[in-house]
């Protein structure tokens, strides 16, 4: 290859390569971030070092104050054969880092994530040709549009759409200028949260002319199979399936083998890519996550080999070595079919309702 | 009523009495500020079957999208509401808007239309897009409200085309609501009004693909206010023709539409003239005959007799309870509650008394298991009003009620059956006991814990599957280890009197009783709690004696075969004709019809399990239980109906084939033709016992290596979402409709397999493609080949379903995972095996010595000592015993 890729190449290069094999996805960033015990000192660097409210576990500044410490989690996740990594934005927005007392930066933060793991991606480009993405991580906030906040008082909500949407739109509007390829909506426990996100994204395309691929990934927070906010599967397929989605999947709360019903589930019913990027196992008694990289991997090689997924990754536990053994997981496997599904009115409150005809 | 019509099943009905322009009941909740009381409607629309719930906040009064985001906002913390989709309703884009920032699921909006031009309505569409709804479009455009048919359409298209060519719209999102005038009203231009709705209807089905037809069907009916009877008669015709045509969607109050054949059939075709506009006097004719119609002149449901009505308030609430029904009981009870002193009073005085009257016809076989629990429904609902007014008694004077008595119950650890469980604990209950139910799955330290804080006066134990025996006999001995004394009741279908005796009872010096059926229950428990407690406790002590010392009897004077011996005399059948399945390897059934299952029921388990026993379809014409019978098939099936048409449960299932041969007693199941790599093995039981014919086991019906053959295996489920329709009603106080859906779904699942048996048999292996039975020779097994289940007669080793989940994957094909006790979940669910040759038969395994045992131990890999646990049912010697003697 000669030169840099531009994103619409790479896009091209990355759906060319889903019709081959299943792509994977980096692991843990958060918990990742927690296992290098920098202290509040690190976490605040130089540029804070003033800041009025403490930052340790702020993990999203990190890519202000210890962008060395971002870089090389980019670096080691490709290195072990990541075909996507997602910056590490998951808490960059208004609301989430209004704990925090940050809000005057998110575009920066956004802007300069997207950038380290542009450049990361950009590096290992180079080296073997082979495209490597950078997704864009929009996480749920800290608030919830579908739960009151006061069980004395359920009708009400401690924010509304329209803030949420406008939230998201600023986040976006940075993960875009700083060079994402994509936009990953992930650890969604509320749909509606993860439809303020989408609005604010169309907003952002909208402002920008710029219209970036929308992955949604879903969390389903127990073996009783629905979301915090208490959509079955289905349902939560049925009311997020109108984004077209680049492609669709759960994440986090649940190891691979709790995880996997739910996934089987979604893998019958979605028409789109299909992606799952599980923790590492339960927390365990010391809070602490027990599925190896090997015991990862038998699980990720029966999905693959199943039929189940597009694309795998890691969430909370993992590390560059799960993501090596996922790599091979992978090898040889053709990836799932994309199904084709009848035209159908597909509504949905908690649960799906699909009209007969 | 509209379970029974047949033509709903593919209809969409959308609740309208959240709605202020149409319901004045809601609009004065709302105006009042009485949120809750408008949820209760929204509840009631639910429950009365509506499929997709329309909010229409639309009045003067009413801050419309304030009240819309209340009302959504609360309505996401109620479950059992926002299972449904919502319609979010509004002639106010702003308060549309409101709506759909609240909700999480897919919604519909009702509606937009080209009234305010393309460009408005394009930019409306566009935002319901990016929200992840779809939409109602109203047949108007800027000339205004279509009314005749070819108006209605062209609008419609060009509705259409704007859709889905500039935005992409997907067409099966779009609903279009040909608009529904009033008929009948007198004005000459009107009297087409309902045929134009109908012929645009038909004309959008065919010529806009995907899209679907809407309406709001009381409109039609508009000149008849206050004539109900007309008014709904006219509903239903209206919905006839126009479902007919196409419609597929409707805004109706989803209780009050006749069935098309039950109406007056003079009136019925008054009312379609006027609809189809037949003649021109119809109108005229129709609202002459109204009169006669309206409500009081002539009655319209003459089964109903309302006359108990006119009762004093104590008797009515005996009536309510003795006939079991709760119309009226929340009414009743809160009258009598005002006449009473104390709320107390009202439960001991007129409700006891009717539930006695309940207890003595029960008593004296006058009144069966069915009826007493819709009864204990009435009671429930009763009570359950009372409670609020008698914890503010209590807290304004300390005043507390009093209770018979405190009954823990539970369904062990590793079981999840509880219908048998459920039904004894209304029982109890409405006999005026106090009954803490654990519910399935419990572990022995809850039940123990729970006893011991909550002070209870006996435990029950209950199980469905033999390795429950093992856990009961658990909890007797942690009862005896941890010095629990209460009485231990046991019951459940495995459960019996010898086993109690033989192994349950030594385990614990407190009493220990088995409780044949909920009939005994409460006499049982009765005793218990009052002086007869020593001669009840003697007298079962005395037969536990006799029954231990007849069962060591009786186990002497059955010899059992040398295995050796009963191997040599295993029947030997030829295998020349063995057909191989159409193809090898699992195939899962998703979500299978539930309509299709229904046939396949066989109703005469069914009637067991509420303890009416008879043969299916004799019961019902029975001179003593008959009339119980028949109600509850009634209520079942009305239930069944909404079962199927609504998808309150979903029933999956896999089945699979795999190459297969004999090796002694066991079946080794092979990865491929080639028969080189062994995939799984199935372990089979020997019978021991002396008798004239063949000594079988599950795999003599397998040809020996050499000839290929083949094996089935099977795992089906009806439960999925059984346990959450079951609470919804627990929730309201209906454990009746509680214990109906959770038998109905066992109903199901063995429909399921029989269903699936006969697939496989014809098809999916094809070894008696031309098989031409009927469904009741099918239910009577009349049909070449078997499907033994492990935990059954044929192989009563229940550890071989792991090996049966595994080949499946049932857990990722069907969702039905094992317990720890090897019960299946969800409870409504069935495994086994299938075998293809001409002579397989159903046989059972019976007692088994300690040679064979000992032999399957070291076949399965187990410690002896495990596979005595887990054939503890069936072992022809007691372990114990033997391994001191040797």
């Amino acid at each position: 290859m000669n030169g840099a890729m531009n994103r619409k190449q790479r896009l091209a290069r990355i759906a060319q390569a889903m019709k081959e094999r299943v792509l994977v996805l980096d692991g843990a960033w958060g918990v990742y971030l927690q296992g290098r015990g920098l202290d509040e000192a690190g976490y605040r660097g130089q540029r804070f070092a003033d800041h009025g409210r403490p930052l340790k576990g702020n993990h999203d500044i990190l890519c202000v104050t210890q962008p060395k410490v971002v870089r090389e989690i980019h670096d080691e996740y490709l290195a072990a054969g990541a075909d996507i990594t997602s910056t590490n934005t998951f808490s960059s927005t208004i609301i989430a880092q209004a704990d925090y007392g940050l809000q005057s930066i998110i575009r920066e933060l956004n802007e300069t994530a997207a950038g380290l793991a542009r450049e990361a991606c950009d590096a290992v480009e180079a080296k073997d040709g082979r495209p490597r993405l950078v997704a864009g991580a929009l996480g749920p906030t800290n608030k919830t549009l579908s739960l009151s906040p006061d069980v004395n008082d359920p009708a009400r909500r401690d924010a509304t759409f329209e803030e949420m949407a406008e939230a998201y739109k600023d986040q976006v509007l940075g993960l875009i200028s700083g060079g994402a390829d994509l936009l990953l909506i992930e650890t969604i426990f509320d749909t509606l949260n993860a439809k303020a996100a989408l609005w604010g994204a169309w907003e952002a395309f909208d402002a920008t002319g710029e219209e970036l691929p929308l992955w949604i990934s879903g969390t389903i927070t127990d073996r009783s199979g629905r979301t915090l906010s208490g959509q079955t599967v289905e349902a939560f397929w049925n009311s997020v399936r109108h984004a077209k989605p680049w492609a669709v999947g759960f994440n986090c709360a649940l190891g691979p083998a709790e995880m996997r019903p739910f996934l089987a589930e979604l893998a019958r019913t979605a028409d789109c890519p299909v992606s799952a990027y599980p923790n590492a196992g339960l927390p365990n008694a010391m809070g602490g996550y027990d599925e190896t990289p090997c015991s990862m991997e038998a699980h990720f090689a029966e999905w693959a080999r199943g039929g189940l997924v597009n694309i795998i990754g890691g969430c909370c536990g993992t590390t560059p070595e799960h993501t090596e053994h996922m790599v091979i997981a992978t090898e040889g496997v053709a990836p799932r079919g994309i199904p084709s599904t009848e035209r159908r009115l597909r509504l949905s409150g908690l649960e799906p309702f699909t009209a007969s005809a | 009523m509209t379970n029974a019509n047949a033509n709903f099943s593919s209809f969409i009905l959308v609740g309208e009495r959240t709605n202020v322009t149409g319901s004045a009941k809601f609009r004065k909740l709302i105006e009042a500020d009485d949120y809750a009381g408008g949820l209760a409607v929204a509840r009631q629309q639910v429950e009365a079957g509506a499929n997709v719930l329309d909010v229409n906040m639309d009045a003067a009064l009413i801050d419309g999208p304030k009240a819309m985001t209340r009302f959504m906002n609360l309505l996401s913390g109620e479950p059992d509401i926002a299972r449904i989709p919502l319609m979010i309703d509004s002639s106010k884009w702003e308060v549309i808007e409101a709506g759909l920032r609240c909700v999480q699921g897919k919604a519909i909006v009702n509606s937009i239309s080209m009234k305010e031009g393309e460009e408005a309505f394009l930019a409306a569409a566009k935002r319901v897009k990016r929200y992840g709804a779809a939409v109602v479009v109203m047949a108007f455009d800027e000339a205004g409200q279509a009314d005749r048919a070819d108006r209605k359409f062209q609008i419609c298209q060009r509705a259409y085309r704007l859709l889905t060519d500039k935005l992409d719209f997907p067409p099966e999102d779009i609903i279009f609501d040909p608009n529904v005038f009033a008929v009948a009203t007198g004005i000459e231009e009107h009297a087409d009004y309902g045929i134009a709705f109908i012929q645009a209807t038909a004309e959008i089905r065919d010529k806009l693909p995907y899209a679907h037809v809407s309406g709001g069907i009381s409109n039609v009916s508009f000149a008849f206010r206050g004539n109900e009877p007309v008014r709904e008669a006219m509903h239903s015709v209206f919905l006839r023709h126009a479902m007919h045509a196409g419609l597929d969607m409707a805004i109706v109050n989803a209780g009050a539409l006749p069935v098309y054949d039950d109406i007056d059939p003079e009136l019925r075709e008054l009312v379609e003239d006027v609809i189809l506009n037949r003649r021109a006097d119809s109108t005229e004719r129709l609202l002459e005959a109204a009169q006669r119609y309206k409500t009081g002149e002539k009655k319209r449901d003459t089964v109903r007799d309302l006359s108990w009505r006119e009762l004093p308030v104590a008797k009515r609430l005996e009536h309510a309870l003795v006939h079991g029904l709760n119309e009226f009981i929340v009414q009743d009870t809160e009258e009598a509650r005002l006449e009473a002193e104390r709320p107390l009073h009202i439960i001991e005085g007129p409700l006891m008394a009717g539930m006695n009257v309940v207890g003595d016809l029960f008593g004296a076989g006058k009144m069966f298991l069915p009826q007493v629990v819709k009864s204990a429904r009435v009671m429930k609902q009763a009570v359950a009003h009372l409670i609020p007014f008698m914890e503010e008694e209590k807290e304004r004077t300390g005043l507390a009620g009093k209770s018979n008595g405190k009954i823990l119950m539970a369904t062990v650890k590793g079981d999840v059956h509880d219908i048998g469980k459920n039904i004894v604990g209304v029982v109890l209950q409405c006999n005026g006991y106090d009954v803490i139910d654990l519910g399935v799955m419990v572990p022995c330290e809850r039940i123990l814990d729970t006893a011991k804080k909550e002070g209870v006066d006996m435990i029950g134990l209950s199980g469905l599957i033999t390795p429950s025996l093992d856990e009961m006999c658990f909890v007797a001995a942690e009862m005896e280890r941890t010095g629990v004394n209460l009485p231990l009741l046991i019951g459940g279908a495995t459960t019996s009197r010898t086993h109690t005796a033989v192994k349950i009872a030594p385990n614990y010096s407190g009493p220990t009783l088995y409780v044949t059926d909920a009939s005994r229950a409460v006499p049982v428990v009765q005793k218990l709690l009052s002086g007869d407690k020593d001669g009840l406790v003697a007298d079962a002590r005395k037969d536990q004696e006799e029954a231990r010392a007849a069962f060591l009897a009786g186990q002497d004077k059955r010899p059992r075969l040398p295995i050796a011996t009963a191997r040599k005399r295993a029947p030997q059948l030829a295998f020349d004709g063995v057909v191989k399945p159409s193809f090898l390897g699992v195939r899962a059934f998703r979500d299978f019809p539930l309509a299709e299952l229904v046939p396949y029921i066989d109703w005469t388990p069914f009637f067991a399990s509420w303890e009416l026993i008879g043969r299916y379809p004799l019961i019902l014409e029975d001179d003593v239980v008959g009339e119980a019978a028949r109600t509850l098939f009634a209520d079942a099936k009305a239930m069944l109906a909404r079962m199927v048409e609504e998808k309150w449960v979903q029933a999956n299932g896999v089945c699979g084939f795999f190459p297969a041969n004999r090796d002694g007693d066991d079946i080794v199941l092979y990865t491929d033709e080639t028969r080189s790599e062994e995939r799984a093995r199935l372990f089979t039981l020997r019978q021991q016992m002396e008798k004239s014919g063949a000594n079988f086991a599950l795999a003599d019906f397998i040809a020996p290596a050499g000839t290929p053959d083949y094996v089935g295996a099977f795992a089906v489920t009806a439960g999925l979402g059984e346990d959450e329709v079951a609470m919804r009603f627990k929730r309201s106080n209906d454990d009746y409709s509680a214990i109906m859906v959770k038998a109905l779904a066992d109903r199901l699942a063995e429909a399921f397999a029989e269903r699936l048996h006969a697939k496989v048999r014809r098809e999916l292996w094809g070894y008696a493609a031309d098989e031409g039975l009927s469904n009741e020779e099918i239910i009577a097994e009349k049909y070449r080949g078997i499907r033994p289940a492990p935990g059954y007669p044929a192989q009563p080793d229940h550890t071989e379903k792991r090996t049966l989940f595994e080949l499946l994957d049932a857990p990722g094909n069907a969702g039905m995972e094992l317990t720890e006790g090897l019960a299946m979940t969800p409870p409504a669910s069935v495994s086994g095996l299938y075998f293809a040759h001409p002579k397989a038969e159903y046989f059972g395994v019976g007692r088994i010595d300690r040679d064979q045992v000992e032999d399957y131990a070291a076949r399965k890999g187990w410690a002896l000592k495990e596979a005595e646990r887990w054939l503890a049912p069936i072992l022809a010697y007691d372990p114990l015993v033997r391994s001191n003697a040797a």
